[in-house]
């Protein structure tokens, strides 16, 4: 049994140690918004924080997250779907198939906590997620307009 | 004025108990696919298009699929603006291919490709919407004791000025439910639309943004197990043996089960224990036919079909024969693009739960019908015992339009009666069995006047047919006239007139040498407009060049009788700035066509350095799609079409050793990411008179218009696709 802290819960799983983040999360937690898309940390479709950093969880051991370690998924990226990357992701109607968007804007939301204020050159590094259906210019300018939302008193609570 | 159009009665006849115990279970068991909130909630189904609760509420039923594209929410602008109803109150709901079945196909075709989702059904649609104001009005006037055409409505709401009444769509549904639809119904002129053509926000966004939609491969039903598989990797071979005992015992194992003769499936607990016990199980592939098939013989085969004397006519005029020997100057050029694979970010799947009675399938599909004709089949039961709940899918592109895996999950179901098993492929199964966009090659010459008019052109296709191999019936004489999209001979009506060659050339041929290699095609987003519109705008740009003339003014002369094809080129290279100088290493080029049944037009700007690396930086965009019903979801499938045509220009490419595909995951298969990404300004110009697609005609103007310039910029033709990356190739 392996004690997880995902969302601010505690979860007691029972799965193999080598088995990856991703799994974990959707197969024994049950949280489903994180996506699996290539299993290799490609696409970026199963991005989540851990202790505030996107990683790739389909390549993220079970065995490396430690009990106290914070794992946010985008289920726990705010209370109400209100996170300022979500809000300017509602306000543009960015996503498309959408399948992709639950590690954009985890991706996204990381940056953000990163660098308040990322230039387009600072997205182009920080953003290597695939997206098959061409969000990319919402995308961009979600990040854009999700930082001029953001304020002191409202973070990510993973950040 | 308004049209007025004759109802087919047998069309909106009211259901009574519209929905079986099945439905009731699919929506009980995922409480993502809504089909069914509302019938099965007791409220009143005015018709098949439109349920609304007391509390005013409509739920619209979307036959379509939703991938992406917006298609759901532009159908249900299209009936809430007959309708009349409070777009705030709208929800939707997917009714199912059983459902249809059983009432004599009601919702008419579930298919959703060819960018038809929208221009394929706005008729029925919005005479759903149409019949069913028409009919709560009629419950409010004879409630009231008064004339129906004294009644006027107005979001939702039925008011009679006279008497100063009013009610609700809500109070009086159920009495409307129970009146018989009107014969006649008069649709709004497009003049006085107030709902279509606003860009109103997706109806199914929110959901995306917080983790809360359920896609086909998060379904969990009850006591569900997860499967994983594995179907032999050269084409045409099948399974010889395989090792059961190896991994029997691993954890969570329950069965091994063989699929058709060509795969198998691991059974367990979870996904991850099935993908990696099925990972350990030996197995040895019998080879077959194709063992030694490769992409040199491709290329091989295809070269040959490019010189070859027989090929079928799609498109001809004049005598390019006589006139191409006569011609002042000639110009040739060859050109080839690869396979490609769709990758849909989320991976095949389906859900199955077969008993000896009942078969029902959870899944994306871009075609719900033949998704349900697959279960039926598979589960050897009849399409009235089966069923199937449609997901959003997490992208289609034309995978999901087959239902090859729907067939899988339900054998595998078979094995474990009363058991949900969910099937997931791996992205290497998807990798390895695509139903690739299929290879061809292309050889163009032009003969040029003295003066460098285009006097004659032929454009010669090589390479393979999608419907030889998906759907031989819809050959003609042996001819695929799909292969010619965009390229066809002007006509009033039908998919002709969809993909017309725009051109006017006064000694043309237009041709195709059919060359099938053995590897399974599909439709796949943009289709064979895609590289035909490469092709061909990429050799008007040579020919343009070689008769020392402006590239645009080149295009222009040649549109004289297709105005709407020069507005959108006029109108991009307008917005660009056409003619202005940009600098040295800086180039723009122009790519125009018709294709779906909409004019499309693309300026590209792009910066070449001196180590011929490459940069997009702007790509100004025209889409005519006759009516546009909802412009910001236009442009959201334009700047995205760019990254469809992009990505496949740079990057992606499936090849072929030993009968099997070399492209396995991401890896080797790139896919275009946001810093490659164009800034996209896109123009929405519709000019009425028709319905034409946007998920797709755009895809075929992205690349030649980047193409294009480049050599503007470099002087560098490139012709073979896909380029490997954002530097010019050496060789």
């Amino acid at each position: 049994m392996a004690k997880l802290n995902i969302n601010g819960k505690t979860h007691e799983v029972d799965a193999d140690p080598s088995t990856p983040l991703l799994w974990v999360i959707r197969e024994q937690v049950g949280l489903t918004g994180t996506k699996f898309g290539c299993g290799i940390a490609q696409c970026g479709a199963c991005t989540v924080h851990v202790d505030g950093q996107a990683v790739r969880s389909c390549v993220y051991p079970l065995s490396a997250v430690q009990s106290e370690t914070k794992i946010t998924t985008i289920e726990g990226l705010s209370e109400n779907g209100d996170h300022p990357i979500q809000e300017a992701w509602a306000e543009l109607d960015t996503p498309q198939c959408g399948y992709c968007q639950s590690g954009m804007i985890m991706a996204s939301a990381a940056l953000l906590a990163n660098n308040p204020n990322p230039s387009d050159a600072d997205i182009d590094a920080g953003i290597t997620n695939i997206c098959r259906c061409g969000t990319f210019p919402r995308v961009r300018e979600g990040i854009h307009l999700a930082a001029k939302l953001a304020s002191p008193a409202k973070t990510s609570k993973s950040a | 004025m308004s049209n007025t159009v004759a109802v087919n009665r047998r069309q909106f006849v009211i259901g009574g108990a519209a929905t079986g115990s099945g439905l009731a279970l699919g929506l009980a068991l995922n409480p993502s696919a809504r089909a069914t909130t509302s019938a099965d909630a007791g409220y009143d189904e005015v018709n098949a298009w439109v349920v609304i609760d007391p509390n005013d509420q409509v739920t619209i039923r979307i036959a379509r699929s939703e991938m992406g594209q917006g298609t759901l929410t532009g159908l249900a602008q299209m009936v809430v603006e007959e309708l009349e109803c409070d777009w705030d109150k709208v929800a939707w709901e997917f009714p199912t291919p059983g459902a249809s079945h059983q009432r004599d196909r009601v919702w008419g075709s579930f298919s959703t490709g060819g960018s038809r989702g929208i221009r394929g059904s706005h008729q029925y649609v919005r005479e759903g919407g149409a019949i069913a104001r028409s009919m709560l009005i009629e419950a409010a006037a004879k409630q009231w004791g008064v004339k129906e055409s004294e009644c006027s409505v107005s979001n939702g709401v039925i008011s009679h000025d006279k008497s100063k009444r009013a009610t609700t769509y809500g109070a009086v549904a159920e009495a409307a439910a129970k009146l018989a639809p009107p014969l006649k119904v008069a649709l709004k002129d497009p003049e006085v639309w107030t709902v279509i053509g606003q860009p109103v926000k997706r109806l199914d966004t929110r959901e995306k943004l917080t983790g809360a939609l359920t896609y086909g491969a998060d379904i969990v039903l009850p006591g569900m197990l997860n499967a994983a598989i594995k179907d032999c990797p050269i084409v045409g071979g099948s399974i010889k043996s395989y090792d059961a005992k190896a991994i029997e015992g691993k954890p969570g194992v329950r069965k091994i089960v063989a699929v058709g003769e060509s795969a198998v499936a691991v059974v367990a607990d979870t996904w991850w224990q099935a993908k990696t016990a099925l990972d350990a199980l030996p197995i040895e592939w019998e080879k077959g036919p194709h063992a030694d098939l490769n992409s040199a013989g491709i290329d091989a085969m295809l070269n040959e079909g490019l010189d070859a004397d027989d090929a079928f006519v799609g498109n001809q005029n004049g005598n390019y024969g006589n006139a191409i020997a006569k011609a002042a100057k000639t110009v040739e050029a060859r050109y080839s693009y690869p396979y490609q694979n769709h990758a849909t970010m989320e991976p095949m799947n389906a859900t199955a739960k077969w008993t000896p009675e009942r078969c029902e399938v959870w899944c994306p599909t871009q075609n719900g019908e033949a998704a349900h004709a697959a279960a039926s089949e598979a589960a050897g039961l009849s399409l009235a015992q089966c069923d199937v709940y449609k997901t959003i899918l997490g992208g289609g592109f034309g995978r999901r339009g087959a239902a090859d895996y729907v067939t899988q999950a339900v054998t595998i179901a078979k094995a474990m009666p009363g058991t949900p098993v969910k099937l997931l492929w791996t992205r290497e199964e998807d990798m390895q069995h695509g139903m690739y966009h299929p290879i061809t090659k292309a050889k163009i010459t032009g003969g040029l006047t003295a003066e460098g008019e285009l006097e004659s052109l032929h454009v010669r296709l090589s390479g393979q047919s999608i419907l030889a191999a998906l759907n031989p019936g819809s050959l003609r004489d042996g001819m695929d006239p799909l292969q010619f999209q965009a390229l066809l001979p002007n006509a009033a009506s039908g998919p002709s007139a969809d993909h017309v060659f725009i051109y006017r050339v006064p000694n043309l041929l237009i041709d195709h040498a059919m060359r099938n290699p053995p590897i399974q095609p599909g439709f796949w987003r943009g289709v064979n407009a895609n590289q035909n519109v490469l092709y061909l705008e990429s050799f008007m740009d040579e020919l343009a060049h070689a008769a020392g003339k402006d590239p645009l003014e080149f295009r222009q002369k040649l549109l004289k009788t297709e105005p709407k094809a020069l507005a959108v080129l006029n109108a991009v290279a307008e917005k660009s700035g056409w003619g202005t100088p940009l600098g040295e290493g800086r180039g723009r080029g122009l790519a125009v066509c018709k294709a779906f049944g909409s004019y499309v037009a693309a300026c590209a700007e792009v910066t070449v350095s001196g180590d011929g690396s490459f940069t997009m930086d702007r790509i100004v965009a025209a889409t005519d799609p006759g009516f546009a019903v909802n412009p910001q979801q236009i442009e959201a499938q334009v700047a995205g079409s760019f990254v469809y045509g992009l990505s496949g220009m740079l990057y992606e490419q499936v090849t072929w050793k030993d009968g099997q595909a070399e492209q396995t995951n991401f890896h080797n298969y790139p896919s275009m990411r946001i810093a490659d990404m164009p800034e996209v300004e896109t123009i929405v110009m519709p000019s009425g008179g028709g319905w034409g697609g946007v998920g797709e005609p755009t895809i075929a103007v992205a690349a030649p218009s980047v193409i294009n310039a480049i050599f503007a910029a470099s002087g560098k033709r490139l012709r073979d696709f896909p380029l490997g990356g954002t530097k010019l190739p050496t060789a």
